[in-house]
């Protein structure tokens, strides 16, 4: 008999592994809270380094879960936990019995309006970072008529301590340099600064994609967090920061501002982990099992997390850590869940 | 003059909105490098006119790009040419040549 798996969240990681567990020969059924599979990467528009096209890559994904039972605008009604498996309602209508749970709940972004000091939702020409990939996947937004001045700021909302986001949310620094390079594509006689406090452009090739806006782009980096913007009468912003490199105050006039939001746990984590009776760690984001091998087991036996529902990650960390979780899950089912007699004593011993 | 016992002390900040463009531009197309900075300073820590005057090419390219051109050539007024920034310059920047240019462009009224 083939087991039930249920996959939570039709993102990079909810998609990678149930093409992976189907793969295997699983009964993989995949839930979507909302009504398009991709989650975020359905809503970009080119990725970092190497500027691929989102949509080729999410098109890749989902060709590969077929035959995976997708359930889009789903939830989850109410679980019960059986004697080995998951008793799970879906909003749907159906009910699952499933012997492994996946939470790939992914993340939220970080709500700019929050930083009223960057003036996001109050002056016209501040957007995000999700609202300028919008703009190159459409070509339209009111804010851009070839703009001289563009700025972009990292680090919203994360690296606060104060808007409670303590954590660095790994991928805004290497997204603002790729879109500060297709900004200057896009409009070549612009003036491009970034605002950042550390560059942390760790990945392979990212260090190429930093020297390419500093000497093909002619990108300027400025050190230091933007603290206040204010709006000239003629609809301009005015910016202000300290250059930390050169020890002063400066300030700058600019067409446009784009504000790096950063990965936040998502919304649905909450609701789901009372579900699950899952522990949130204090950053908001699923606990994996302790200790650093743990990998992608929670502390809950048949439940397995991956993805950005246990912090901020890459598209490819993302994608490694579904494979990571699918291996995982098939060692669970196979060595674990079987043996009716052992299952707790196995449980305890090797979950 | 009166003296109100207190006196007026101009703006010490950045302003980015008088950067000359032009002549930057002017400077990296002699020298695309100017460019590729990244600020780590090992230039200055090496420096060894610097340890006597303040002399650093980190802070003049830096002070270019702050639409501060005069400091610019003062933090390079006394280099020596020695060349060992250029020998640990971690991005191999040719900062001597660099450092000539920075003077022929900027010197130009």
């Amino acid at each position: 008999m083939k087991n039930n798996i249920l996959i939570i969240g039709g993102g990079p990681a909810g998609l990678e592994a149930s093409a992976q567990l189907q793969r295997m020969g699983y009964n993989v059924i995949l839930i979507e809270r909302s009504a398009q599979l991709g989650g975020h990467l359905a809503k970009w528009d080119r990725l970092f380094p190497d500027r691929v096209p989102a949509d080729e890559v999410l098109g890749g994904l989902i060709h590969a879960t077929e035959g995976v039972k997708c359930f889009t605008d789903t939830d989850i009604r109410a679980i019960n936990r059986l004697e080995k498996s998951y008793n799970v309602r879906l909003t749907n209508g159906i009910t699952v019995l499933s012997d492994a749970l996946l939470v790939a709940s992914g993340f939220d972004l970080f709500n700019a309006v929050r930083k009223e000091e960057y003036g996001y939702g109050i002056y016209n020409q501040v957007m995000t970072n999700a609202d300028l990939e919008a703009y190159f996947k459409t070509g339209r937004d009111k804010r851009i008529e070839n703009p001289k001045k563009i700025g972009f700021v990292h680090c919203v909302g994360s690296r606060d301590e104060k808007s409670g986001c303590r954590s660095c949310s790994k991928v805004c620094c290497a997204t603002a340099v790729k879109q500060a390079i297709e900004m200057k594509q896009a409009f070549p006689q612009a003036d491009v600064f970034c605002f950042y406090m550390d560059l942390r452009l760790f990945g392979r090739h990212y260090e190429d994609l930093y020297l390419e806006a500093q000497k093909e782009y002619g990108v300027r980096f400025i050190r230091g967090r933007v603290a206040e913007v204010s709006e000239n009468y003629d609809g301009t912003l005015l910016v202000k920061a300290e250059d930390t490199v050169a020890s002063k105050p400066l300030k700058i006039t600019l067409d446009l501002l784009v504000l790096m939001s950063g990965m936040r746990p998502s919304a649905s984590v909450k609701e789901l982990g009372e579900h699950l009776g899952m522990m949130v760690e204090e950053d908001g984001y699923f606990a994996v099992r302790s200790g650093i091998a743990a990998g992608q087991r929670s502390p809950q036996p048949g439940i397995f997390l991956a993805g950005a529902a246990t912090g901020p990650k890459t598209l490819p960390e993302t994608l490694a850590d579904a494979r990571a979780a699918a291996m995982e899950i098939d060692r669970y089912l196979t060595e674990i869940f079987p043996d009716a007699r052992n299952y707790k004593q196995l449980v305890k011993e090797r979950w | 003059m009166v003296d109100f016992g207190f006196g007026l002390v101009p703006s010490s900040r950045i302003n980015l909105d008088l950067f000359d463009k032009e002549k930057y531009e002017e400077l990296a197309a002699m020298e695309p490098d100017v460019r590729i900075c990244m600020a780590c300073g090992s230039c200055t820590a090496v420096c060894t006119a610097g340890k006597f005057v303040p002399t650093s090419l980190r802070e003049a390219i830096e002070a270019i790009k702050n639409a501060n051109p005069e400091k610019a050539l003062q933090m390079l007024e006394s280099c020596q040419f020695c060349g060992k920034c250029s020998m640990v310059c971690p991005r191999g920047i040719n900062t001597r040549h660099l450092i000539l240019s920075i003077t022929k462009v900027y010197s130009q009224k």
